[in-house]
């Protein structure tokens, strides 16, 4: 046992690793969901952007200016999608706001594909994240251990943000009934303007390590990423961010492992690797037929 | 003596610590026409979703025409506060579920308390749809159009149910354009194309004044009449429950509070304070 | 009612016939290479599936995002089929791997047999994923169409898909010939009565007492049920029946390309084809069919400038670069879906009725603001 993990340290590094960047695409897909019961398509595409846009200001700009204004860009795109593409369509039927999202997503792939001309743009080293370090016979790099402290860190001030703020106790609010809470004077649309604001910032920060680890983007790397976080979200709960955290932790180790890993049923290791992505899907087909509502997630009845 | 039909013994749902219909017997003989009342939340509909399938009963059993469609074991917590009443009625572990289509086929249609009509369809089509059940065609003879004859008997007995619940001139408006009343009698007619021979009806004179009230009285005992059916239903406008119901049952908090005829029922004293209330300091 | 029916119905293959009758015209007068065929071509394909994906989004309510996948089973599968044996055994094709299927079908035979591989990974799909919530529904079919792509991809299968290299030679477009005779048949035509039977069929599924079923389904599960129409029994065929056409398309297209190779079947295909049937009206067969040819026409064809440097005469090669017309597009079709949701269409059909009285009403319109 031991040998193997020794063996596959590696991947178990990176998995953990990968593991938090998901969780942090996750809380957005599933505070969005909570709150709107919607699958915000797009918002794999908007970790796509932030990338995309720390490639573009930081060839310009030192960072210590270009992260936090590649930050505060990714917020606003959030807000600006919510604002023009979901916003109108409060009252109409769900399956318009998804082709709504869906839109979204081919928009910005699209005008990402535009920007850059198709080709895959490299992302730029930043300083401390990017330095390789050796830990018990394993080469990797510092972002990889970063990022999982980081990513409970950000949890714990997400929850804390949530239990003792106004705005927190309404976000609450809002996604256990959305009706009685704007009957109760809730301001709903700052509610999900500011879920949408904060998800984003989360996929910027997520895109700023995962980026660093995979050391270029494009128009279509966000997808995958994103597809993966919400199956970490439904995984946990949809709904629950504790939920999202772990099952993207579990998502990135077993899609690393798999990646690398020893052989299995006699075909070797890297014949599996085709698999990592689809993986992550016949997760979710189990999860959904398992427990449909994750590993936190509330039962609900249909009234008739 | 007529024999009974539809029979709910001990019947139990519980929606996690809620306990919305608490140990409901119950019976419905043949040609019988019931009625389910109590207050708001009682748990009428919850009742009704129970014999209809939408919900699978924490514990009981429920049968029609003598045979058991769902048979349940009391299970978990439900268990310690129901191990003791009749055990052996729950000899069987087993649980039949039917899903709320097989028991259509069975023979019980329903309406709805807030009316499910077929949004994009006209008031044709509505009720042509409720023959699909009865349709033996399969996919390939269907779309070949090899079954047209049998589509066309559908469509003959479509528009002869329409015509004789006076909804013929209305056969090509949407069906959610009609005025509230045809609404509802759209929705008994659809149910009707299922031929049950029991048929719930749920709050069917809700929203309608006291000669609508009237009518529809006259109109269920004459749809009962004319297709034999026998008829479940929950209501609270006391006029049409009184004046056209054979027994009746109330509810109270998921409970059984009284069973009679309706001259019982209304000198009932605690049908009374379930619907005034009881005042505590008297 | 009936004779009326009738005139409809006269009226309405009167129209087919000369559709038919102008690309057969264009087919012996224009030149081959001409790019009227490859939107004609590619714009028939693309209402197939388009058609296809209406069935379950439009009809049944069903929001299922799997067509690509299904695309890729229909266009492997009958690469795979009508591929000649002896390019199969030469090493023109399987560069790395020997060859598993070892014979070759004619193009009608490996056209069903796309659609029933298709329709049988649906069927087995369908277990479990239909019994899902709509949202999630979306996800996981979404989720098996990138399995199946990646299945397609792998290595231990390549004596059959060829792994991830391409597959070409088989019986595409420009190999078909009437039957039992080497006498070329003109490929659109082919591609024509392909997708018109197909489509054919699905409108008189719509139209019979399962398509009820269906659209009862889409209204209101709760009261279809209650009316004793079995929602997982019926779901499950409209999936595999969608499913069946999706497979044949992608056939179709895998005629069209000449080549196929999985990595083409990605989301944004499945996205492209749900963002056609909105623009021509969830609900609407015509509305499909219109959408696909507007929107092939436009991006093969009209919007080309856009990608080249001049646009409307309007020369700007920074401005009109490679990718700009996806660009244009997609802002299109945020406005359609935010301002014009119910696209083309609506969910209704294209008929002469209603084609005379929007134009007395345009008429009537004008000769009032006079």
């Amino acid at each position: 046992m031991a040998d193997f993990f020794h063996q596959n340290l590696s991947y178990f590094l990176s998995g953990i690793s990968v593991g938090g960047q998901y969780a942090l695409i996750a809380i957005g897909y599933t505070m969005v969901y909570g709150i709107l019961r919607l699958i915000n398509f797009a918002h794999g595409d908007v970790f796509m952007c932030a990338g995309l846009m720390m490639v573009y200001l930081s060839s310009s700009l030192p960072f210590t200016i270009s992260i936090p204004l590649v930050l505060i860009l990714t917020v606003a795109i959030g807000f600006v999608i919510e604002r023009v593409a979901y916003k109108p369509l409060r009252s109409a039927p769900r399956m318009s706001v998804m082709i709504s999202a869906i839109g979204v997503s081919y928009l910005l792939q699209n005008a990402a594909l535009y920007f850059t001309g198709g080709l895959a743009k490299v992302y730029p080293e930043i300083p401390v994240l990017s330095r390789s370090i050796v830990i018990w016979d394993a080469t990797t790099r510092v972002v990889t251990l970063v990022t999982p402290f980081l990513t409970i860190i950000l949890v714990v001030l997400l929850s804390m943000l949530i239990k003792h703020t106004k705005v927190g106790m309404a976000m609450c609010a809002v996604s256990r009934d959305f009706e009685t809470s704007q009957l109760m004077g809730i301001r709903i649309n700052r509610v999900i303007s500011m879920t949408f604001m904060l998800g984003s910032l989360l996929a910027a920060v997520a895109s700023l390590l995962y980026f660093t680890n995979y050391a270029s983007v494009t128009p279509t790397s966000g997808s995958m990423p994103g597809l993966k976080a919400f199956v970490a979200a439904v995984f946990g709960g949809i709904g629950s961010i504790p939920g999202a955290v772990i099952g993207a932790f579990i998502i990135g180790i077993c899609e690393n492992i798999i990646k690398g890993g020893a052989s299995i049923f006699g075909i070797p290791g890297s014949g599996w690797t085709t698999f990592s992505d689809a993986f992550t899907f016949a997760f979710l087909i189990v999860v959904l037929i398992v427990k449909p509502t994750g590993l936190f997630g509330e039962k609900s009845v249909d009234k008739v | 003596m007529s024999r009974t039909l539809l029979s709910l013994e001990h019947v139990t749902m519980q929606f996690g610590g809620v306990v919305a219909v608490n140990d409901l017997s119950m019976h419905v003989d043949e040609g019988e026409i019931v009625a389910l009342i109590g207050p708001n939340g009682a748990g009428k509909t919850t009742a009704f979703n129970c014999i209809t399938g939408v919900y699978e009963p924490t514990n009981g059993r429920i049968s029609f025409e003598d045979k058991a469609i769902i048979s349940n074991h009391p299970s978990g917590r439900m268990k310690r506060t129901y191990g003791g009443v009749e055990p052996e009625l729950f000899a069987s572990e087993k649980v039949l579920s039917p899903t709320p289509d097989e028991i259509t086929r069975l023979g019980i249609a329903r309406t709805f308390q807030n009316i499910r009509l077929f949004r994009s369809m006209d008031v044709f089509d509505n009720v042509l749809t409720a023959m699909h059940l009865r349709s033996r065609a399969n996919v390939f003879s269907s779309v070949l159009r090899l079954s047209h004859r049998e589509e066309k008997a559908m469509r003959d007995e479509t528009e002869k149910l329409l015509k004789e619940q006076g909804l013929w001139k209305h056969r090509g408006d949407k069906a959610t354009s009609l005025p509230y009343g045809y609404q509802r009698r759209l929705e008994i007619a659809r149910a009707l194309a299922t031929k049950p021979r029991l048929l719930l009806l749920d709050e069917p004179a809700a929203g309608m004044n006291p000669q609508e009230t009237l009518e529809l009285a006259a109109f269920i005992r004459e749809i009962k009449e004319k297709y034999s059916l026998t008829v479940l239903m929950i209501e609270h406008h006391m006029d049409l429950v009184m004046g056209i119901s054979d027994r009746v049952y109330v509810l109270d908090f998921g409970s059984l509070i009284a069973e009679g005829t309706p001259e019982e029922i209304q000198g009932n004293q605690r049908v009374i304070d379930a619907y005034l209330g009881v005042s505590e300091d008297v | 009612m009936d004779r009326e029916r009738r005139n409809h119905l006269i009226r309405l293959f009167a129209a087919i016939a000369i559709v038919y009758g102008l690309v057969a015209v264009l087919e012996f007068t224009l030149r081959p290479t001409s790019i009227v065929f490859t939107v004609l071509r590619k714009g028939a394909i693309y209402s197939l599936v388009a058609v296809s994906m209406n069935l379950l989004n439009g009809f049944t309510g069903l929001f299922s995002l799997g067509q690509a996948g299904f695309m890729l089973l229909g266009a492997y599968t009958y690469a795979i089929l009508t591929m000649p044996t002896s390019v199969k055994e030469s090493e023109r094709v399987y560069k790395y791997y020997d060859a598993l299927v070892r014979f070759d079908t004619g193009v009608v035979v490996g056209l069903i047999a796309a659609g029933l591989v298709a329709a049988l990974f649906a069927f087995l799909i369908g277990l479990p994923v239909l019994r899902l919530k709509s949202d999630y529904l979306a996800i996981a079919t979404l989720g098996f169409a990138e399995i199946i792509r990646a299945v397609c991809q792998w290595d231990v299968l390549g004596p059959i898909t060829n792994g991830a290299n391409l597959l070409r030679e088989f019986k595409d477009l420009s190999r078909i010939t009437l039957p039992f005779s080497d006498i070329p048949f003109p490929p659109t035509l082919f591609v024509f009565i392909v997708v018109g039977i197909c489509i054919l069929l699905i409108v008189l599924l719509i139209n019979s007492t399962y398509g009820r079923a269906f659209k009862a389904i889409r209204d209101d599960e709760t009261a279809a049920e209650a009316m004793g129409i079995n929602l997982f029994r019926h779901k499950e065929l409209s999936f595999v029946i969608s499913s069946f056409f999706a497979g044949v398309s992608g056939a179709l297209l895998a005629m069209f390309q000449y080549t196929v190779q999985a990595q083409q079947f990605r989301t944004v295909l499945t996205y492209e084809i749900l963002l056609i049937v909105v623009i021509g009206g969830i609900g609407s067969i015509s509305g499909s069919c219109i959408a696909s040819f507007l929107y092939i026409a436009l991006s093969e064809w009209w919007l080309r400038g856009l990608d080249m440097g001049t646009f409307l005469g309007i020369h700007a090669p920074d401005l009109f670069r490679s990718g700009f017309r996806r660009l244009v597009f997609s802002v299109i079709i945020m406005v359609i879906v935010l301002f014009f949701s119910r696209g083309i269409m609506g969910d209704k059909e294209l008929s002469f009725e209603r084609m005379r009285s929007w134009v007395s009403g345009r008429i009537r319109r004008k000769e009032g603001a006079r």
